[in-house]
């Protein structure tokens, strides 16, 4: 009984080796800096912004309740962002949801031009000049979206850019349970 | 994402700077730029308050970095943390109260120092209890190990003396080599 | 038409490693003797080629052939020749190119070196590490080839990152990578073993110094990567705990472990499972570093691009290396004596002890570096561990290890009295604890932490002194001078390597302790005062470098009232499209750094800049290069120069030693 322990003792380094090894093969999987949002299934949070189309009209969180809405963080100065609009233009025109957008730290000037020249999805974008309402949702490398249901719960965030792909299987099923 | 995050990081990183020095200058009222030495201000308003800032931001991870504290990174989300935590230092908000607000936004990625719960029990305590486990393995190995030399014996007692005679000797001259 | 030379040339070194890794094995276990004598002429034909493609990739680089796609990533025409040379390693291809020429080169020492060593052991130890090296060649053909072409041929190159052009990178790698793929010897010395099934005191006699001279190009590389970051990252920190930095201190930690237990088998036969075990461990570990810096399994500063495809090869790679190594070990090891018998007290239990010690170290460095990727894969959560958790973790682990430092080198062999060590040492702890409250006191503020390490590097400096009086002391057996001649070099050689970590842990509690930092806007003319000294700013220059443009700003230091020196922090760009890097100003000093570097611009003559007084921060390095220092007298020692005129006796007292073990 004491030599079989013992040599099982002897087997402990392999073991505890491939127990490693196994969380390394999984880990070439994950991307160790995407940061999962701690805002799921939570409310999202208060915001008061001016419109980026109009400085006059206000929009706040209590304006969105409801109805499930997408918002979508971007800036005239992302690449990325270029990347989804096309599908965030054509998904706007199937009118399914409400798209808000979030103008995050851009210039009035900058923002329009940019919707101008590549179309404008958003029923209104907010303008977070400062990124604090960036911030406050935990945006940290746009272009990042936000499926948030009737009751103002964020339910999914979507962290780069929208393809199509995510479209067809997570956000358009997930809109579908939340309309239901 | 990450390219046009570091094109834009760095127009807004330069902007955010400049910015942040002409605010500072302006805040640090009444001191124009005249000729003679003259002791130089701190950055910020209450220098305390700025080095707590930095303490606290060494301890915060930045987002849009590979690897460094918001105390360290100049990427303009660390520049809008810092200036986040400014302004929750200036309304009395505790350390413990500021971490939590980062954490509720980014989670506990953005912690270096990771908080004691569930899942990080193993983190803390791990490695005293491995240490522990291999002391305690050493002793009782030792002392097997003593045993079943006992029950067969090597040497007689006349040679155990001799060796540990020569043993000493050659102790004192050569040591480990 | 030169990097298809140098592709050849890898592809006929993967034949070769194909040879050399198997033909020399079987043959030691069948005894052939043809097969077995492949082994000495295929590594030195193996390292040659591989010196034929290191060769054609720097004479790509001094020749700024773009048509080269990693010539073309990593360096420009302007870029100085140093540098040029330097990028070699500047990327991920050419630094597994480096791996590999390193390698390749101390399987060449080992042919050359090897003579006294019975024939079966040489051909498993290339053989095992032909096998490593085959590895490695089909990596780099496979994915990782520094040879592919980018065609058209690239007009200008892409430039190496301006970080890493410094003095620093022509050095560092280089000695890192001397010291971590050094190990492979000690690694296929245990696997030789392993396989021949003799482990005995004379194994560990030959294995020793190959170890004793990885560990200290290891030690030298590591503190050149923390000096380097030191002056180059313009923050003043010199470690981060990042996983690159990790992933070369725990082969260390290892490795110093495995120093310390051969030792003990060679000297009196014992540890023979602990020392294979920690030979396979530290090479393993090196490995692993190897995976974690280039899969983008983990994020940091350091790593090259990923590839998840490369992850995977390397990954199954370290599967086969080290896994197969530990089941080896699973298997042979359990039939290995006892070796001689010790006390409960006695200089091997304390030495094991210091094994278990190091190995908790190396343990606990590898949880916290992979904790965040376990929680991840198995979906619970995302967390982040940096400098906060390891410096509140790993330093109270290592502390009993410092303070056995003092003990371990007095106790005797097989039976150690503590009484008699407790008094011969007392006066040491009692100069030691003097020491932790004085100091502290003396740099103005008193504090537990810098106490502690006060206490416990005046208490390993004490009884190194006591240690070294003991047996030079005048008395019977003659003069001082003469017994300090005659002592064996091994011996210094663990004075002064542990009188290294004494100054280490100086440097590291005083800066930690006392350092100062100010970030202040200064206009031209403006003062601040830091540490003894009081900083002016003088005004700015412009100027250009070889390939870059800058800014240069001077600093007038003063010490009561009078001019110390000056010090010229710069902002160097470039290129166009790259950020500005800063370059801080250090006025290095025995007993502190003065750090002075320039922030952004606030007008059109002030600045934000940052100053720091670090004191006793060139103790840290000073201290490694001391225990390196005392790596190499160790190397030195009279027993090595003569093993070539031993050769034969050795290969007698081998035999004998092989039928007793």
């Amino acid at each position: 009984m004491s030599s079989s322990f013992r040599f099982l003792r002897f087997l402990l380094p392999l073991v505890v080796f491939l127990a490693i090894a196994g969380f390394l093969l999984k880990g070439l999987w994950l991307d160790p800096r995407e940061i999962p949002s701690p805002l799921i299934d939570k409310p999202a949070p208060e915001f008061r912004l001016e419109s980026l189309e109009d400085s006059s009209r206000q929009i706040d969180r209590k304006d969105m309740l409801g109805k499930v809405w997408l918002l979508n963080a971007w800036a005239s100065w992302c690449v990325a962002c270029r990347e989804e609009h096309p599908l965030l233009v054509q998904f706007s025109r199937s009118a399914t949801v409400p798209i808000v957008g979030l103008n995050y730290k851009d210039t009035r000037v900058d923002g329009m031009r940019w919707l101008a020249q590549f179309g404008n999805p958003y029923v209104a974008s907010l303008f977070d000049e400062n990124g604090r309402v960036g911030i406050d949702f935990g945006v940290y490398a746009v272009p990042e979206t936000f499926v948030i249901d009737k009751l103002g719960v964020v339910r999914f965030k979507q962290i780069g850019p929208v393809t199509p792909e995510v479209l067809q299987e997570k956000i358009l099923p997930l809109i579908q349970r939340l309309n239901a | 994402m990450r390219d046009d995050s570091r094109t834009g990081a760095r127009l807004r990183g330069v902007c955010a700077l400049v910015a942040a020095g002409l605010l500072a200058a302006t805040l640090s009222a009444g001191l124009v730029a005249a000729s003679g030495a003259r002791e130089a201000q701190e950055v910020g308003d209450d220098p305390a308050a700025e080095h707590h800032m930095m303490r606290l931001a060494s301890e915060l991870r930045c987002l849009q970095c590979q690897n460094q504290t918001l105390a360290d990174s100049n990427a303009p989300l660390a520049v809008d943390l810092r200036q986040q935590i400014r302004e929750l230092l200036a309304k009395g908000q505790s350390d413990e109260q500021i971490k939590q607000y980062l954490v509720a936004r980014y989670g506990d990625f953005v912690l270096y120092r990771p908080p004691l719960q569930s899942n990080t029990f193993l983190l803390w305590f791990g490695p005293a209890l491995v240490l522990l486990a291999g002391l305690a393995a050493l002793f009782w190995n030792l002392k097997r190990r003593l045993r079943r030399l006992e029950s067969s014996p090597q040497y007689s007692e006349a040679e155990s003396e001799r060796a540990q005679r020569l043993l000493e000797k050659e102790a004192q001259e050569g040591g480990l080599s | 038409m030169i990097p298809e030379i140098g592709n050849f040339a890898l592809m006929v070194a993967t034949a070769v490693a194909l040879v050399l890794g198997t033909l020399p094995i079987v043959g030691a276990a069948r005894g052939n003797v043809r097969w077995m004598s492949l082994a000495r002429p295929g590594a030195r034909v193996l390292f040659l080629l591989v010196v034929v493609a290191s060769s054609c990739l720097v004479a790509s680089f001094v020749h700024d052939d773009f048509s080269d796609l990693y010539v073309a990533t990593n360096s420009t025409h302007a870029l100085p020749l140093a540098y040029k040379l330097a990028a070699f390693w500047g990327g991920h291809e050419g630094s597994m190119l480096l791996w590999l020429l390193i390698l390749s080169f101390w399987m060449f020492a080992v042919s050359v070196f090897s003579t006294h060593l019975p024939r079966e052991m040489v051909a498993r130890i290339l053989g095992v590490m032909g096998l490593v090296a085959l590895g490695f060649l089909l990596f780099i053909i496979l994915t990782s080839d520094p040879f592919d072409r980018v065609l058209p041929a690239a007009a200008e190159g892409n430039d190496l990152n301006p970080l890493l052009q410094d003095p620093g990178m022509v050095v560092h790698p280089p000695m890192l990578y001397m010291g971590y793929v050094g190990f492979s010897v000690a690694f296929a010395f245990a696997i030789a073993a392993l396989l021949g099934g003799n482990l005995d005191a004379t194994w560990a006699r030959w294995s020793r110094p190959w170890t004793t001279v990885a560990w200290t190009f290891l030690t030298i590389g590591i503190c050149m990567g923390s000096a380097w970051a030191y002056y180059t990252l313009g923050w003043g920190g010199w470690w981060f705990w990042d996983p690159v930095e990790n992933a070369s201190f725990m082969p260390w930690l290892a490795g110093t472990a495995l120093m310390h237990s051969l030792a003990v088998t060679e000297k009196r036969g014992g540890f023979k499972v602990w020392t294979v075990l920690l030979a396979i461990f530290a090479f393993s570990l090196s490995l692993l570093g190897t995976f974690l810096v280039r899969s983008g399994v983990l994020t940091s500063v350091h790593a090259f691009a990923s590839d998840p495809r490369r992850g995977v090869f390397i990954l199954l790679f370290l599967a086969t290396v080290i896994g197969g190594s530990l089941a080896l070990f699973a298997w042979r090891a359990p039939k290995v004596g006892l070796g001689e018998r010790f006390e409960m007290i006695s200089r091997e239990s304390l030495l094991l002890t210091n094994n278990v010690l190091f190995l908790a170290a190396a343990a606990c460095v590898l949880l916290g570096t992979l904790y965040p990727l376990i929680l991840d894969a198995l979906g619970l959560g995302k967390i982040s561990v940096g400098p906060p958790y390891f410096d509140t973790v790993f330093v109270p682990l290592l502390a009993p290890a410092l303070f056995l430092m003092g003990i371990g080198p007095l106790a005797r062999w097989r039976k150690a009295s503590l009484p008699e060590i407790a008094a011969r040492l007392k006066w040491a702890f009692a100069v030691a604890v003097i020491c932790a409250v004085a100091v502290p006191l003396v740099e103005g503020r008193w504090s537990i932490l810098v106490a502690a390490g006060v206490l416990l590097a005046a208490w390993i400096f004490g009884t190194s002194l006591l240690n070294l009086w003991s047996r030079i002391r005048p008395g019977e057996g003659g003069r001082m001078g003469a017994k300090l001649a005659s002592l064996p070099r091994g011996y210094l050689g663990m004075l002064v390597a542990h009188t290294g970590v004494a100054v280490f842990i100086v440097g590291v509690t005083l800066v930690k302790g006392y350092e100062v930092e100010k970030d202040v806007r200064m206009d031209v003319g403006d003062t601040v005062a830091i540490g003894p000294y009081t900083a002016k700013f003088v005004g700015t220059s412009e100027g250009s470098g070889p390939n870059y443009q800058y800014l240069r700003g001077q600093f007038d230091i003063l010490r009561a009232e009078r001019l110390v020196r000056a010090m010229y922090p710069e902002k160097r760009q470039f290129s166009a499209k790259s950020e500005p890097m800063t370059d801080a100003a250090i006025a290095p000093g025995i007993t502190g750094d003065l750090y002075v570097s320039l922030g952004e611009p606030v007008s059109q003559s002030a600045w934000v800049v940052r100053v720091y007084y670090k004191p006793f921060i060139d103790w840290i390095w000073g201290g490694c290069l001391l225990m390196a220092a005392g790596g190499a007298l160790a190397l030195s020692d009279r027993r090595y120069r003569l093993a070539q005129r031993r050769a034969t006796a050795d290969e007698a007292a081998g035999a004998g030693a092989a039928s007793r073990a």
